[in-house]
């Protein structure tokens, strides 16, 4: 029997043993994601989200609770999940290509042959518009053009989902935005399903179907979950104008600054 | 001179030699253009040539800037070296020095027997007997280093035994490699190997236990074999920190190897230096201390051009 939900997480807790003794980061996580949804998790810093994507991502186990991926019980990191760090994470000894190469030889070398995988990469790096600096090394480009390669590099191998920790944080306004654009487009060619972690009201409107606000931690949880109906594409400047953008921002934005008010 | 070119070069095309004989108001303005255009060609390459000499110049003058400092340190050594011969007349002065130098160094690769050979000879003996203690430390210091890294137990458990031998002299290990081998040659490479171990062990540790978190999270969520992390992670990784420790190793193999040819005799840069002394050649002491400096110099470089090779940030 298959699940309806492509990624479930069940009655969830991550505690972690400290010095001052148990410390409970989040709990009773209860989370639903249907396939080629885009959903953001947002909260405070300290809420647990990362905790949460990283438990999704394998890194972490968690201590009470399940979660499936695709119709298999998540029980460490594997590429069905490719993940997209806050700091881009690309190997500075190796090309942009041969940091999406390594991914993709992991996932696909039993099947196919060099030419193909070699393939596989360059249509990734198309995709996020760097066919033009494949062969450079990471430090030859900039921190918008490094994260690219980081999604390209997630995307190269076809997960069943995308993980994004704050991927656009490090990065100035302007560049944020152009990227925000790009993973709109990408998302909706490729349609992935994408769970992100971010802590831009604008950013998790702009891009989610679902939002899932989270409490302050410690003992963080699902404070509310917004589902965002606003008609795809989505253009940045349109939503300007758009009541029903302004409607969810305001609700989130609500959620964060007065029901989750956090002392400074 | 310009205009005469454009009349010239305007003659030749054909039908057109009245124009040139007489020419038309709109020929005149024509050539005046030209005229304008080459002259400021001409004036533009005037001033790039300009600006060449200038940028010549200022290198030149960049380089004078890094040389002259470091001559005139030279100068004055060689000066008080000079001035010190008047005092200790028994120290020979600069010229002399070079003058047997020069005649040392005409014929280099000559033997006569096991304890008269020239020192080209005397110098690779000694880089033979650093490269074999060094290479062998290497062989096993680095694999050692990734252990001791990689797994936290290995670090706890040898690093009392590391602290404590670590700082022993490494002359203190020759009366262990004679007893042991029951020949100079092969304890002198053992006194080379075992100094030479710790700074590559120490620092092939350090890089393995410095490897930024999120490269081994790529490893993780890739699911990366164990043979692909090492080589696409770990040792590309940990590469800049070993050379630091060969660096290191090289610069205090070349240190050792001076004083315990000292001690073992036979063919070498610092048995050379011993016998001299025995000889009562000065200068040739002199000579071999520059030399020894010199090689242990040319070494250090190499290897910073090495590792210059393989810096990612």
């Amino acid at each position: 029997m298959s699940n309806p939900f492509h990624l479930v997480v069940d009655n969830v807790d991550k505690r972690f043993n400290t010095k001052q003794g148990e410390f409970i980061a989040i709990r009773d996580i209860n989370l639903r994601v249907q396939r080629g949804e885009f959903t953001a998790l947002i909260g405070h810093s300290g809420c647990g989200k990362s905790t949460l994507l990283n438990l999704i991502a394998g890194l972490d186990v968690a201590t009470n609770g399940v979660l499936v991926c695709a119709g298999r019980e998540i029980s460490g990191p594997g590429p069905d999940r490719g993940v997209v760090f806050q700091n881009h994470s690309l190997l500075p000894w190796l090309t942009c290509f041969d940091n999406v190469y390594l991914a993709v030889e992991r996932v696909f070398s039993s099947t196919e042959k060099k030419p193909q995988l070699a393939a596989r990469t360059e249509a990734a790096l198309k995709m996020v518009g760097l066919t033009h600096a494949m062969h450079k090394h990471p430090n030859e480009i900039s921190g918008g053009m490094k994260q690219r390669v980081g999604i390209a590099r997630a995307l190269s191998i076809e997960p069943a989902v995308l993980l994004l920790d704050e991927p656009f944080g490090a990065l100035d306004a302007l560049t944020r935005a152009h990227l925000q654009d790009e993973l709109l487009r990408i998302v909706a060619d490729t349609k992935s399903t994408v769970v992100m972690v971010t802590h831009d009201v604008d950013e998790a409107v702009l891009l989610s179907d679902k939002i899932v606000m989270m409490t302050n931690g410690p003992s963080a949880t699902i404070g509310e979950i917004l589902d965002v109906q606003l008609p795809r594409p989505r253009d940045r400047l349109e939503l300007a104008e758009n009541t029903d953008y302004h409607h969810y921002r305001k609700a989130v934005v609500e959620f964060l600054y007065s029901k989750q008010k956090k002392a400074a | 001179m310009t205009a005469t070119l454009t009349i010239d070069a305007m003659l030749t095309t054909p039908g057109d030699a009245f124009v040139a004989a007489m020419p038309a108001p709109e020929a005149v303005v024509e050539i005046t253009a030209l005229t304008a255009k080459q002259i400021a060609a001409a004036a533009d390459r005037e001033a790039q040539t300009q600006l060449a000499v200038r940028r010549r110049r200022e290198r030149l003058a960049s380089l004078v800037q890094s040389i002259v400092p470091g001559l005139v340190g030279i100068l004055i050594f060689l000066l008080l070296w000079q001035g010190l011969t008047h005092v200790a007349t028994q120290i020979p002065g600069p010229a002399k020095v070079w003058d047997s130098a020069v005649k040392l160094f005409s014929d280099p690769f000559y033997r006569k027997g096991p304890n008269d050979q020239g020192i080209g000879w005397n110098i690779l003996a000694s880089l033979q007997r650093v490269g074999l203690g060094f290479g062998l430390a290497a062989l096993v210091g680095i694999p050692a280093g990734f252990m001791i890294g990689r797994f936290e137990y290995l670090n706890r458990m040898t690093s009392p035994i590391i602290s404590l031998l670590r700082p022993v002299s490494p002359l203190a290990w020759l009366p262990i490699g004679l007893m042991v081998f029951k020949a100079a040659n092969p304890a002198a490479i053992w006194v080379i190997f075992i100094c030479s171990i710790w700074p590559m062990i120490i620092n092939t540790a350090t890089g393995v236990q410095r490897i930024p978190q999120d490269y081994l999270n790529v490893a993780r969520v890739l699911n990366l074999s164990e043979w692909k992390v090492f080589t696409k992670i770990l040792f590309p990784a940990v590469l800049p920190y070993m050379l630091t420790g060969v660096k290191l190793s090289i610069g205090v193999a070349w240190l050792v190897i001076v004083a315990a040819e000292m001690l073992t005799g036979g063919v070498g840069i610092g048995f050379w230096l011993w016998d001299e002394w025995n000889n009562l050649v000065v200068e040739h002491i002199i000579i071999a201390i520059f030399t020894i400096g010199l090689v242990g110099l040319l070494l250090e470089q190499a290897l910073i051009w090495i590792a210059k090779r393989f810096q990612f940030d």
